[in-house]
């Protein structure tokens, strides 16, 4: 479903994505995983294009995303992305974040856009909170409505990009269980996380990543168990550290 | 000498000021309606991802809030209108061709002070709001619409508010240009009635009152509407 | 175009100096210099007065304030044309006219400039003049009016570039500032309005541009010299 063929991206002088070199089939749950800086935020927000690539060819069913004519509106309505800042739109309630874009875009009627805006909340454990606006919203409820809202364009696609990261540790379990549950219903899905719990438990593939390349690709246990990497190696030792909160 | 205001506000005398006053008021609401939109158009002109669009909305800011109200007045009426072909200036100048100069000077003026408030409001507007909504797939216009600009109006009003008051004080500028607003009529019954202190007090009053109606507004709306922090 | 800045540039620049008292871009620039420096000491004192903790002192020049900055500019200048005489007791010219509408117009508006620069000072600096010792006025005038006012620094110099373009205003008493040429030599010549006015309007951008330039390059500075306190 998604191919990346050599892709490369410069900020300035400096590499952040160095000759990248992957396929991900559809129905795959993918986690990419790394230090910070490694890349790994970038290379999802290659996929949508909220950034460009300097070199190299990124295929979305076999078509080439980054080409100059594509009409990068509809493209990017099928395919969900989520914010590690949630992003929600703070003058609309949670039902109105959710319509927005199928009317808008699609061009659904309100009736039809809120039945299923309605349902989305309710798959997410928000029904109650519809009528409430993102400030009235705790950290994790907001995040669990950004994924609702980019679930209302029913994208085949979805992307996440951290989306625990900026949560108290308390509500973080309330966000992994939803995408949890959208693996688990077939979603293809992409997320980027530093939660290596979740990565164990859900994801097909696990991809590491450092200095812009990915370094090992493997299987939940492969990667756990048996790391090829003297990198991976070395992360996953940190992340056993008494200190860190996560495996 | 005594002072009398009833020979200034009764009679012929009291009705041209009074027309006088009618007309700075629809000059400075026409100039509104008509100012606003061109505002908003060049603020995203100057917040738009090309260099050529960006540079055309800074000269239009820089050329026109660097040149004096009275200097572009007199451009309009005395030079423009000589470049017009004789059937425009002809019909012009049998339509109150001050009036509408003045409204053409005053809203391309007020314009560039307005367009600098509506970019700094959208510019306080955290990017990701308009990334979150690209990335549903909306298109930029309509991002801007849907998203940025509701919440940037809140913070735009305060100094929109502001600029009112400038523009309402700016009408008095037109009568060097022959437009029949308040100051104008307020120096024809000076002369015709030698009456200085009167007609003045009665037009600075006129003009204070309106002044405040809307600080007064400024002050309402920002009470009703604070600036919530993000 | 050429052969009327050939004719007219000195007229332009200077009025009819020496036949004359001096006009042009060169009382602009005189008038716009001396209404600023003026103002600035009436502003200063406004703006203490606005601050001051006593009620007497603070409602009135509040009041004052609030009135000039509701009231044209243009009807401050014939309350003192036409007034100026009489309370003077002699003829004042359009200079000594536009000048003390200027000083006043832009007293207020300084005022609340001033008001703000000295708000603006954290209350620590004024805490420590006093515990060391230091009266009112001396803390004011040793430590809080020096870091206030440079502070303002850029909001002078863009007040000053409003007062610049405030001086055409004397125009409608006959004052030959730069746009009263201007309108003088177009009935003069008649022929070239467009090219007449498009002249004086590159004038005044010229002049404000360049120093609203130097208005950005003061605020970066400012910026710059927080940053390493």
């Amino acid at each position: 479903m998604i191919e990346f063929r050599n892709v490369g991206k410069f900020y300035g002088s400096f590499r952040a994505l160095d000759d990248v070199t992957e396929t991900i089939a559809r129905g795959e749950v993918v986690v990419i995983s790394g230090p910070s800086g490694s890349g790994k935020s970038t290379l999802i927000r290659t996929i949508n294009r909220l950034e460009p690539i300097d070199s190299g060819q990124i295929l979305l069913f076999g078509q080439d995303i980054h080409r100059p004519g594509l009409d990068v509106d509809r493209f990017r309505s099928g395919i969900g992305f989520v914010f590690q800042q949630f992003n929600l739109f703070p003058h609309l309630s949670a039902l109105d974040n959710c319509t927005l874009a199928p009317m808008k875009v699609r061009g659904v009627s309100e009736a039809e856009a809120r039945e299923r805006a309605l349902a989305l909340l309710d798959r997410v454990g928000l029904a109650d909170k519809a009528r409430s606006y993102p400030a009235q919203l705790s950290g994790g409820q907001q995040q669990r409505v950004a994924i609702a809202r980019a679930l209302a364009m029913e994208p085949p696609l979805m992307l996440f990009d951290e989306p625990t990261s900026a949560l108290d540790p308390e509500m973080v379990s309330e966000v992994l269980l939803v995408i949890r549950d959208l693996a688990h219903q077939g979603q293809t899905l992409v997320c980027v996380t530093h939660e290596m719990g979740f990565a164990r438990e859900v994801a097909d593939r696990i991809l590491f990543m450092d200095e812009g390349k990915i370094l090992e690709r493997a299987t939940p246990e492969d990667f756990f168990d048996r790391p090829q990497h003297p990198r991976t190696q070395q992360f996953l030792s940190d992340l056993r550290s008494p200190f860190a909160r996560n495996v | 000498m005594s002072i009398d205001l009833s020979i200034v506000l009764s009679g012929e005398f009291g009705q041209w000021l009074l027309r006088g006053f009618l007309l700075s008021i629809e000059l400075t609401l026409v100039t509104l309606v008509l100012a606003f939109p061109l505002a908003t158009v060049v603020a995203l002109l100057r917040l738009s991802p090309w260099k050529a669009l960006r540079g055309i909305g800074f000269a239009y800011v820089e050329g026109i809030r660097n040149v004096p109200l009275l200097a572009h007045l007199m451009f309009w009426y005395f030079g423009a209108t000589q470049l017009l072909p004789e059937a425009a200036r002809t019909w012009l100048y049998e339509h109150d061709a001050e009036t509408i100069c003045a409204i053409v000077a005053l809203t391309l003026y007020t314009a560039a002070f307005m367009a600098e408030d509506v970019r700094s409001g959208i510019r306080s507007i955290p990017g990701t709001q308009l990334e979150a909504a690209r990335a549903l797939g909306i298109g930029y216009l309509r991002s801007m619409r849907l998203v940025v600009l509701p919440q940037a109006v809140r913070i735009i009003v305060p100094p929109l508010i502001s600029q009112t008051l400038s523009l309402w004080k700016n009408t008095s500028i037109a009568t060097v240009i022959g437009t029949a607003e308040l100051m104008y009529q307020a120096q024809r019954v000076e002369t015709a009635t030698f009456r200085g202190v009167e007609t003045f007090a009665v037009t600075t009053v006129a003009y204070l009152a309106v002044s405040c109606v809307i600080t007064l507004i400024g002050v309402f709306y920002q009470r009703r509407y604070p600036v919530r922090a993000a | 175009m050429i052969d009327l800045i050939h004719n007219y540039w000195l007229y332009f620049l200077i009025g009819q100096y020496p036949d004359g008292p001096l006009g042009g871009l060169a009382l602009t620039l005189l008038l716009g210099v001396a209404a600023l420096g003026l103002a600035l000491p009436l502003g200063i004192v406004l703006g203490l007065a606005r601050t001051s903790s006593l009620r007497a002192l603070r409602w009135p020049v509040t009041a004052l304030v609030y009135v000039v900055r509701g009231t044209p500019l243009l009807m401050v200048i014939f309350w003192a044309y036409f007034f100026l005489p009489a309370v003077t007791g002699h003829q004042t010219s359009q200079f000594t006219t536009m000048l003390a509408a200027l000083v006043l117009f832009n007293g207020a508006y300084l005022a609340e400039i001033v008001r703000a620069g000295i708000q603006g000072i954290p209350r620590g600096q004024s805490e420590c003049a006093r515990a060391l010792g230091l009266g009112y006025w001396q803390s004011m005038r040793a430590v809080i009016l020096p870091q206030a006012l440079r502070n303002m620094l850029p909001s002078l110099v863009a007040q000053f570039v409003t007062t610049l373009k405030e001086t055409s205003l004397g125009y409608i008493i006959g004052l030959s500032e730069v746009s009263f040429i201007a309108g003088q030599i177009n009935a003069q010549v008649i022929t070239q309005p467009v090219q007449v006015y498009t002249i004086l309007a590159l004038t005044y951008f010229l002049m404000c541009f360049g120093l609203s330039r130097v208005v950005r390059v003061l605020e970066k500075r400012g910026e710059r010299s927080v940053a390493t306190q």
